[in-house]
């Protein structure tokens, strides 16, 4: 900010042609503060300062009626010691080990053979796009009537045909959690597919013709060349699947709405808990403090992330 | 300049506007939006300002999952209603809150409350002083689908024995074992977690709460309806819980013989033409004891509301609350009259529907929630810790129990 | 499979060799797209049945017709809904254009102390999880009379710094000689960047256009929160409420899914080189 006393200086000193130079730089200068003074409004006051504050709720006891008090670190005191805490903190890492790895596996199988495929290509990448182009919370509906159990149920319907015993699916503490996690793979499955082909186009021809002079077998070529070269397109579907595995709540709120977070909180996350302790026991001060973990544990992915493409 | 004349005229108009209306008084009602609730309002409003000409009442809706947030939040702003609904249970919460004044006594006499208004009522009372008056109360019931009762030529239950035994011969299931109509529906989250507290609990010859309110039913007794409720599913095989997702989808589908709930499913009920369907008392246990959990929304007076707008406020309440206003009521909307003189008309015992409701309201107790969400978790959770994870039901319950204790001594700070 | 042999000999080199593993690759890859459909193939279906038949699992109904759209439809609240995020999308995904245009392009294109820590400021926010503000919008939002507002839904991603990112990306490959010319014609700063600058990047824009519309389209956390009455629903929130309050009439819930479904579907099938082209360009320099 202390620039702008600067800036008119330099605007002032615009007399004729010989402070051309210095006056156009000093308009630039101008032209740029004035684009830019809306937005910095804009990230101050809707970014910034929610940011600050969502850390001061967190050291209250607000909850909408009462004035808020200042607690300390009571709220997180509560929070460590909550056993449905590490049981949400324990969900929310569940979705996020076992869904990334599974969905970047799934889509790169995918992309690399679709690649490949010519014939009736286009309709066959909107297959596997579609999904991508849809709404979560609809298509949460649907996953939910295809787990239900018999009479009513999809899956369980193929199942009794097949002689398979029916299962529990959403009503199973066990199986609840992956039963959600599918859909969110399903859905987020198209944009990978899309992103990995992209990154395999991107690798020029040339290298690959010169491997084959080599002699090198496709999975030669796989593993040292294509999967090399794609690592910071898989690094991004990394941390981009990982964000979306970690702030997962469409699918979990509509899928469960009557037991809300699954039976025995087993498929609850932690922007779940976020809403519930906010917006229903309107908790503030407890659930800034759960927005606060859910913030440090994006920075450390984030930051994980920064350091793997440092090191490339 | 046209635009100037427009906007002078226009301003012109608003504020004579608001001169006329000042003359009379206006105050404003809140409840949430459920159809038959606000049109029964509607009417109930007409008639009032027609005795009333110099009031007028604005009724002012929101979302039922918003509800408590509006009013809460206009608390903080200032700018509250002046006569408002609210759960009973949500009355610590209000009253903290400052959201509500109580009722003045010369005005709501105790005792006449006391005498005319059904027992439950005094949930709503605090240090002496009520805070709010029900136009209409809820009760639980059992429904039977008449055809599925039928066809096991059995008749409806009268005890838990018979609720059983009823209940299994109408069970059906496929070749693979899985149940593809219910003889009972099992849904805690639904009406059965009241059932289970204030009606198993009590005819296992406990009690769910003791007198300061707080948990009592880690006993013998809890235990024994704890086991009575899983057994339903473990044992007899009639139920099962996520069948077709709720108990009310099943009954209304015609995949379940029997479903605990209350007075407010008969709309969603009326219009089932596949099959016939009946009401009872809920099973009373060997001995012949009968329990119910009854509920209701109060209406209460805002905190803001002062002096001219208070006394419309208290005439526009003593309305909204006499025998007049719930026959409309329970037209209306279906639910029974608070008052024992409008409820227990001849016209309402003789309705083969209404009777059940009414009876059970005698005996009918509340639970005094601090935060009815999170109770009702964790009675669904004792249940699905002993359904799902086969954990031991006396660890399972002494579990629910310090949970629910831990919710009522937070509420209590 | 004939037609597949010959379709692909015209394929450049690296990518044309025609073997019997092609085949069976072409044949799991129809497989497996069809499975990914499968879902949306029963919504539509479902939707099409009426409440006795959904307990009849078959794909395609035995009396197909359009009565639950009519019931769903004939009360007019999904075309509130469809309407009010139509309006939130684009209105938001007009104001990202700009302001994220012009803000990656003023940290692209000009010199002055300041530019690097604005820069920073901007990214650093990418690592905040919306999560994290909406109980402070939420208060916000009620002190301004925001709560249960079109501007309520839409303020907090009116500018965005996965935008602004991007276009200042696509902003630094324009060539300076371009901007050069247009200053000496006499163009004001404003003027050079959206008569010169802007057309120069309309793919980077797409980009940017279709994922601010799609994400605002199904956007469902702070809507939930920020909106009270139905009549303010977006899409999503109405859906999710109109589900719950059916309770558990599946042939309505599907038909109320595909009600939701269907825009994005056509958009994307008429559209579908250039969404894709967008999507490929956004992941690659986003």
């Amino acid at each position: 900010m202390s620039n702008i006393p600067d800036i008119d200086a330099k605007g002032a000193t615009r007399k004729g042609r010989t402070g051309f130079v210095l006056t156009q730089s000093g308009r630039k200068v101008i032209w740029a503060w004035s684009f830019l003074a809306l937005p910095i409004v804009f990230y101050s006051w809707i970014r910034f300062y929610p940011t600050l504050s969502a850390f001061w709720i967190s050291f209250t006891d607000w909850d909408l009626l009462r004035p808020a008090t200042f607690v300390g670190i009571a709220n997180y005191q509560k929070l460590f010691a909550d056993p449905i805490f590490w049981k949400v903190f324990g969900n929310t890492f569940a979705y996020l080990i076992i869904g990334t790895p599974i969905s970047l596996l799934l889509s790169f199988t995918i992309a690399y053979f679709l690649d490949r495929v010519t014939f009736m290509h286009s309709f066959l990448r909107a297959l596997y796009f579609l999904p991508f182009l849809t709404t979560a919370a609809a298509m949460a509906w649907v996953w939910r009537w295809f787990y239900q159990p018999i009479p009513i149920g999809v899956i369980n319907g193929i199942l009794s045909n097949l002689h398979i015993p029916a299962q529990q699916f959403l009503r199973s503490p066990a199986q609840a959690l992956p039963s959600i996690m599918v859909t969110g793979i399903w859905a987020g499955l198209g944009f990978q597919i899309i992103i990995f082909m992209a990154g395999l186009r991107a690798i020029p021809s040339t290298y690959y013709e010169a491997a084959r002079i080599d002699g090198l077998g496709e999975w030669a070529i796989l593993r040292k060349i294509t999967l090399p070269l794609l690592k910071p397109t898989t690094v991004f579907l990394v941390v981009f699947s990982s964000i979306g595995f970690l702030r997962i709540f469409d699918q979990v709120y509509n899928m469960t709405s009557n037991d809300p977070g699954g039976p025995l909180n087993s498929t609850k996350p932690l922007v779940m808990m976020i809403y519930q302790t906010a917006f229903s026991s309107f908790d503030m001060g407890y659930a800034a403090a759960q927005t606060v973990v859910l913030f440090m544990i994006l920075l450390a992915v984030s930051l994980g992330q920064l350091f793997v493409l440092r090191n490339r | 300049m046209r635009k100037g004349f427009l906007l002078a005229s226009l301003v012109a108009g608003v504020s004579f506007m608001a001169l006329s209306s000042a003359q009379a008084v206006e105050i404003e009602y809140w409840q949430y939006v459920f159809e038959t609730r606000v049109n029964a309002m509607d009417q109930l409003i007409a008639n009032f300002e027609k005795a009333n000409p110099d009031i007028t009442v604005k009724q002012v809706t929101f979302p039922y999952a918003d509800y408590q947030t509006k009013v809460i939040a206009s608390q903080a702003g200032g700018n509250g209603p002046d006569v408002l609904q609210f759960f009973y249970g949500w009355l610590d919460k209000f009253q903290q809150g400052g959201v509500l004044q109580p009722l003045d006594s010369a005005m709501f006499p105790t005792d006449a409350i006391e005498a005319d208004f059904f027992p439950i009522v005094s949930a709503i009372k605090r240090d002496g002083a009520y805070y709010g008056l029900p136009t209409a109360v809820r009760s639980l019931a059992l429904f039977y689908n008449k055809k599925l009762l039928d066809e096991a030529g059995v008749q409806p239950p009268t005890t838990l024995d018979e609720l059983i035994d009823v209940a299994t011969k109408t069970t059906k299931t496929d070749g693979g074992g899985n149940i593809t109509s219910e003889g009972l529906t099992m849904d805690m989250a639904g009406q059965d977690h009241q059932w289970w507290r204030e009606v198993l609990v009590r005819q296992m010859g406990g009690e769910p709460y003791d007198a300061d309110g707080n948990v009592a039913y880690d006993s013998d007794a809890g235990l024994k309806a704890l086991n009575f409720y899983t057994d339903l599913q473990t044992v007899h095989k009639v139920g099962l819980t996520g069948f077709m997702d709720e108990g009310q989808a099943a009954f209304k589908a015609g995949l379940a013989a029997m479903t605990i709930d209350g007075t407010f499913r008969l709309g969603a009920f009326r219009p089932i033409s596949d099959f016939e369907w009946g009401v009872v008392e809920l099973p009373a246990n060997a001995e012949g004891v009968r329990s119910n959990y009854a509920s209701y929304f109060a209406n209460g007076i805002g905190s803001s509301a002062t002096g001219e707008k208070k006394a419309a406020a208290e005439k526009f309440l003593a309305y909204i609350s006499s025998a007049e206003a719930m026959q409309v009521w329970l037209d209306v909307v279906g639910e029974l009259p608070a008052r024992r003189e409008a409820a227990l008309t001849e016209a309402n015992l003789a309705d083969p529907i209404f009777a059940p409701f009414l009876k059970g309201l005698e005996y009918a107790h509340t639970t005094t929630f601090v935060d009815e969400a999170a109770q009702r978790q964790g009675a669904i959770d004792m249940v699905n810790r002993v359904l799902l994870e086969n954990q031991d039901p006396k660890a399972s319950l002494d579990q629910a129990a310090a949970a629910e204790q831990a919710i009522i001594d937070a509420a209590k700070k | 499979m004939a037609d597949m042999t010959a379709y692909g000999a015209e394929l450049p080199a690296n990518r044309k060799r025609i073997r019997p593993g092609l085949i069976l690759t072409w044949t799991v890859l129809l497989l497996g797209g069809l499975l990914m459909v499968t879902p949306l193939l029963y919504m539509f279906s479902t939707s099409l049945k009426s409440a006795g038949q959904v307990y009849d699992l078959r794909l395609i109904p035995l009396a197909p017709s359009f009565d639950n759209y009519i019931k769903v439809l004939s009360d007019g609240r999904f075309m509130r809904w469809f309407a009010n995020s139509t309006l939130v999308a684009t209105t938001v995904t007009l104001s990202n254009v700009f302001f994220d245009s012009l803000v990656g392009y003023t940290l692209a294109k000009f010199e002055f102390r300041g530019r690097y820590f604005i820069f920073l400021a901007i990214l650093s926010t990418l690592m905040i999880p919306t999560e994290m503000l909406v109980i402070p919008w939420y208060l916000m939002s009620s002190q301004l009379g925001w709560l249960d507002s079109y501007w309520g839904i839409m303020f907090p991603g009116m500018m965005t710094a996965f935008g602004t990112f991007l276009m200042k990306q696509f902003f630094e490959t324009v060539p300076d000689d371009f901007l050069e010319a247009a200053r000496i014609d006499g163009l004001n700063e404003f003027e050079i960047w959206w008569k010169v600058a802007m057309p120069l990047v309309m793919p980077a824009i797409s980009a940017l256009a279709i994922f601010t519309f799609l994400g605002n389209w199904t956007a469902f956390f702070w809507p939930l929160i920020v909106t009270t009455s139905k009549e303010l629903y977006t899409l999503p929130v109405g859906l999710s409420s109109f589900a719950v309050e059916q309770s558990i009439q599946w042939e309505m819930i599907m038909t109320g899914a595909a009600l939701a479904t269907i825009p994005t579907l056509v958009v994307f099938l008429v559209l579908q080189r250039f969404i894709v082209r967008g999507v490929m360009l956004a992941g690659l320099k986003g």
